[in-house]
């Protein structure tokens, strides 16, 4: 079946099969593979990308459902192409240590924008409850936690001039 | 600004970005042209024979490429998967080594043993044609646990193993533990199992394989902490191909812990069927596959018994361990609990004489091997474990009887009874420091608050030692390895003056990106920016051991540094020259080279670029190139330590165990930085903390299927597990590394299970506990609480 939808803030039309989930036409036809997937029971988040504004883990979405919608992936989430800057919360990660093997990594910061964007000053107890749908085995969390902090300080900032 | 960042800073990480973007390369985000699929058919059986496989309706099904048994194994005559260690028994003889074929020969031993591999043109054709495939299996009785597969009637794995027995193994001085034991003012003794585990990093496996008939020429990219190693094992021992007809690339690994430092049948069977089809061949394993084909760790029962004078010195310490190897032997499999287990005992203290023994099981279990801490994990739980009976016992208090017979810092070097000698250390100070750091003077204020909230609060300790830094090759091979544990590195300076390392140990999260340019920058006074580090590539990278056992900044970081010396020494060689001076009058220092009491001077850009530049070289004693390699080969094991505590609180009505707190100090040696040593402790120490409390390995014991088969039914730590953890370092320098380091990824596994236990049991021990089993999950604690209410029944 044919649906449109915006990936990564560019208008997007393709042919899918319906029983294609989300994760799988990410990595399989788009090639965007910073989508990762961890488990088979949607229990690790790794492939948690923004459907809409909210993070959602993507092998629990059919393609079909994309139609109409707007889709963030890691790749889409500075929105500068073919520059080297970072989102802010993407910045928070690298600063404080957020990521050791990366495999969650892009799980975690799209879940971590949408936890922020909807509490901008969360606590460490909100960040590690939003945390529990993805699972990181190298950090301890700690430092995730830490990031996400810092993370949702810095988006919520007022825009600085360059 | 690109600057020299030394040892001891904390710069961000170079490799960061490509994580942060979705830029890593993953195995499973590689795509190669023409590629097919491939899935593995796996035993749904403990144990069974095979009495025969008809591939007729598989291999008609559409897309299939090929489809290959363990028959196919045999008539190529291909090799079984080789353990690197072997030891030995109480009677001298070697251990039991039944081959380990790479699809099943006649029998499976367990839920998951491979059977077959299906390869078509999609993913969803090989899967559908594996459900084709008619697999005629006669199903046998199956045993699961250590304790019955050593009983007369257990069902056997293999008909040439009585008993179901590995290996009788034993360590230490027998009859001058007796005499301890004749001594003793009190005997303190525990049973206990360490609960079998899965270590589950983020990444499943996965392979990708191909041939190039043209050249004659494989390459495999796996998902591995050591390529080089597969390379080996697998070329040589097992598919019996020129070793340098074979590639094999580790690219970016999403996390190994272990899980991925063995060669695996899947690598071989990959890179054996891609010739066959001649087209590339993906394999990715789903989780659940992962679950039942990981190998898995721990898996110990044990029964400790400590003697002790009149005043808590330890006399003796007796240990006997019943230790699960699963259905085969895998890489380091029988290596784990003995010599990384055994040489443990000791912690930081001056037991004087240890024995122990150990019975090395077969069961219809997936293969156990070495996890996060291997071995080590268990001796310091163990004996952190009966040191805490023991002061009960006595009405010591914990900390005093430590004191008493910890190994004071001026002790070092220290000869323990079993094996290894401890290089330096100060487990005192880093007792002191722990205490101090977890604020322990105010536990009692904290427990009498959790008391009037109806909670029960404890408070644990676990003062450890472990051996890492894997390994000096001489006493490995003593002791079983068929192999070297050293490490190498190239030092590749390009004419610009920039650098390129190459080595052979293998980044999966540790930050050596970071780390070793750090190093670089330190030693060459180069930037840090200006040094690249290159790993996981057979063809790129000389050789290497690589990344497990706490190993790559001691053992290939002072390849490394020797390497850096090396190109010191030969850039004096060129700045002499070019100076018109003698070699020795030559000084370097922060990336110049100078004539000695002149201003005559030359930047390491300059040497670099006049390297490449012989116009006016005196050649007869000067080569061109700027360029050096170093093996090392470490003359000791490294022995971080530390002192972990930990503080719970217990809701009686729930059974529910919070970790409130977590301190640990440790003693890593030099830090080169701080921020990825930290992160290391928080990492490892959570694992332990999963071990403790959530997570547990569970067989069905009759039909022996795995019980805990996903994220859903085996708990893994989340985030809302935890508190936020205090970590420190109190280092004593290694004296023997080049630069005093000792390793730090494993310590926080090895000490945080018996510091929870220890907090749990504190907790509940006005209920008359002396030990609880790990993981303590709500349902264990809340019966034990439950049992305890009713008089003389705890358990």
């Amino acid at each position: 079946m044919i649906i449109n939808f915006t990936l990564n803030g560019r208008p997007r039309k393709m042919d899918v099969e319906p029983a294609t989930l989300v994760s799988e036409l990410l990595r399989e036809t788009l090639n965007l593979t910073g989508t990762h997937v961890g488990c088979d029971t949607s229990q690790c988040g790794a492939c948690t990308v923004l459907f809409n504004g909210d993070a959602v883990k993507s092998c629990t979405l059919l393609a079909p459902s994309l139609d109409g919608a707007a889709l963030t992936t890691i790749e889409g989430l500075s929105a500068t192409s073919g520059s080297n800057r970072l989102h802010p919360m993407q910045e928070a990660f690298h600063e404080n240590h957020g990521l050791q093997c990366g495999f969650c990594t892009p799980g975690m910061v799209m879940t971590a924008v949408a936890l922020a964007t909807r509490n901008p000053v969360p606590t460490e107890a909100e960040i590690r409850h939003g945390l529990e749908g993805n699972l990181c085995r190298c950090t301890g969390y700690q430092n995730i936690v830490a990031s996400i902090m810092a993370g949702a300080v810095a988006m919520n900032a007022p825009a600085i001039g360059e | 600004m690109s600057s020299i960042i030394g040892i001891g800073k904390a710069p961000r990480r170079k490799e960061d970005f490509r994580f942060l973007t979705g830029r890593g390369s993953y195995v499973a985000d590689m795509k190669r042209p023409d590629m097919t699929f491939g899935v593995f058919v796996r035993s749904p059986h403990a144990h069974a024979i095979v009495r025969g496989i008809d591939k007729t309706h598989a291999l008609a099904s559409p897309g299939v490429q090929a489809i290959l048994t363990g028959k196919d194994v045999a008539a190529d005559g291909l090799g079984s998967l080789p353990c690197g260690w072997g030891i030995h028994g109480t009677d001298g003889l070697p251990m039991k080594e039944p081959p380990f074929p790479m699809l099943a020969q006649g029998k499976v031993r367990f839920v998951g043993d491979m059977v077959a591999f299906v390869v078509a043109d999609t993913l969803k054709e090989a899967r559908a044609a594996a459900e084709l495939l008619a697999v005629d299996y006669e199903v046998l009785p199956a045993v699961v646990g250590v304790l019955e597969a050593v009983r007369a009637d257990a069902p056997l794995l293999f008909d040439d193993v009585p008993n179901n027995l590995c290996c009788d193994w034993e360590l230490g001085d027998k009859a001058a533990v007796a005499a301890g034991f004749r001594k003793a003012a009190h005997v303190a003794r525990l049973s206990l199992v360490n609960n079998r585990l899965i270590g589950n990093p983020m990444e499943p496996r996965a392979a990708i394989a191909e041939y190039d008939r043209g050249r004659d020429h494989y390459t495999l990219w796996t998902t591995s902490q050591f390529p080089h190693v597969v390379r080996f094992l697998m070329a040589a021992l097992v598919l019996k191909l020129p070793e340098q007809k074979v590639r094999v690339v580790a690219p970016d690994v999403g996390g190994g812990f272990g899980v991925k430092q063995f060669h695996y049948g899947e690598e071989a069977v990959i890179t054996w069927a891609a010739k066959k089809v001649e087209r590339p061949i993906k394999w990715v394993a789903d989780r659940s596959e992962g679950f039942v084909s990981d190998r898995h760790g721990r898996d110990h029962v044990t029964e400790a018994e400590l003697a002790l004078d009149e005043n808590g010195k330890f006399l003796a310490f007796k240990v006997k361990t019943l230790a699960n190897m699963g259905g085969y032997l895998s890489t380091f499999g029988p290596n784990i609990p003995t010599n990384l287990y055994g040489p443990l005992l000791s912690g930081v203290y001056t037991t004087p004489a240890i024995y122990c023994n150990v019975k090395v099981v077969f069961t219809n279990t997936v293969p156990v091997d070495a996890y996060r801490g291997a071995g080590r994990p268990e001796a310091t739980f163990v004996l952190e474990r009966i040191v805490d009976v023991a002061a009960a016992e006595m009405k010591i208090d914990r900390i005093e009887l430590r004191r008493r017979n910890m190994i004071a810092r001026d002790a070092y070097p220290y000869q323990t009874p079993v094996l290894v000698e401890y290089d330096s250390g100060d487990p005192l100070g880093c007792l002191e420091g722990a205490l101090t750091a977890a604020d322990a003077a105010g536990f009692g204020a904290r427990k009498i608050a959790s008391e009037r909230a109806g909670r029960f609060r404890g408070l644990g300790f676990s003062t450890y030692v472990e051996a890492c830094g894997l390994a000096p090759s001489r006493f490995a091979g003593r002791l079983g390895a068929r192999g070297g544990l050293y490490e190498s590195a190239t030092v590749r300076v390009h004419p610009t003056g920039q650098v390129t390392v190459l080595i052979g140990t293998h980044n999966h999260g540790q930050g050596h990106e970071t780390t070793f340019a750090q190093i670089v920058s330190d030693k060459l006074g180069v930037p840090f920016d200006s040094v690249d580090i290159v790993f996981g590539d057979t063809d790129r990278v000389q050789f290497g051991m690589g990344t497990y056992g706490s190993r790559s900044l001691v053992v290939g970081g002072a390849a490394l540094s020797k390497a850096s010396d090396k190109v010191i020494v030969k850039g004096k060689k060129i700045a002499a020259h070019l100076l018109e001076a003698g070699e020795h009058d030559i000084q370097f220092e922060t990336g110049v080279f100078s004539v000695a009491g002149t201003d005559r001077r030359k930047s390491f850009a300059e040497i670099a670029g006049a390297a490449y530049v012989p116009h006016d070289y005196p050649l007869e004693i000067l080569e061109p190139g700027l360029e050096e390699q170093a093996y090392y080969d470490p003359v000791n094991f490294t022995y971080p330590g530390g002192c972990h505590i930990a503080e719970v609180e217990i809701d009686p009505e729930t059974g529910i165990v919070t970790l409130e707190k977590y301190t640990a100090v440790d003693d890593v040696g030099t830090v080169i930085n701080p921020m990825i040593v930290a992160g290391q402790l928080h990492g490892g120490i959570v694992q332990g903390v999963g071990q403790a409390l959530f997570e547990n390995a569970v067989y069905d014991e009759v039909s022996g299927q795995l019980l805990s088969g996903s994220f859903m039914d085996y708990c893994m730590p989340r985030a809302d597990h935890l508190p936020n953890m205090t970590v420190e370092t109190h280092s004593t320098f290694c004296t023997h590394t080049p630069m005093g380091v000792k390793g730090c990824g494993e310590v926080g596994t090895i000490g945080s299970p018996a510091a929870v236990i220890n907090a749990v049991v504190d907790a509940l021990s006005h209920l008359g506990v002396h030990h609880v089993d790990m993981p303590a999950t709500p349902n264990r604690i809340w019966r034990i609480i439950q049992n305890a209410a009713i008089p003389q029944a705890a358990e």
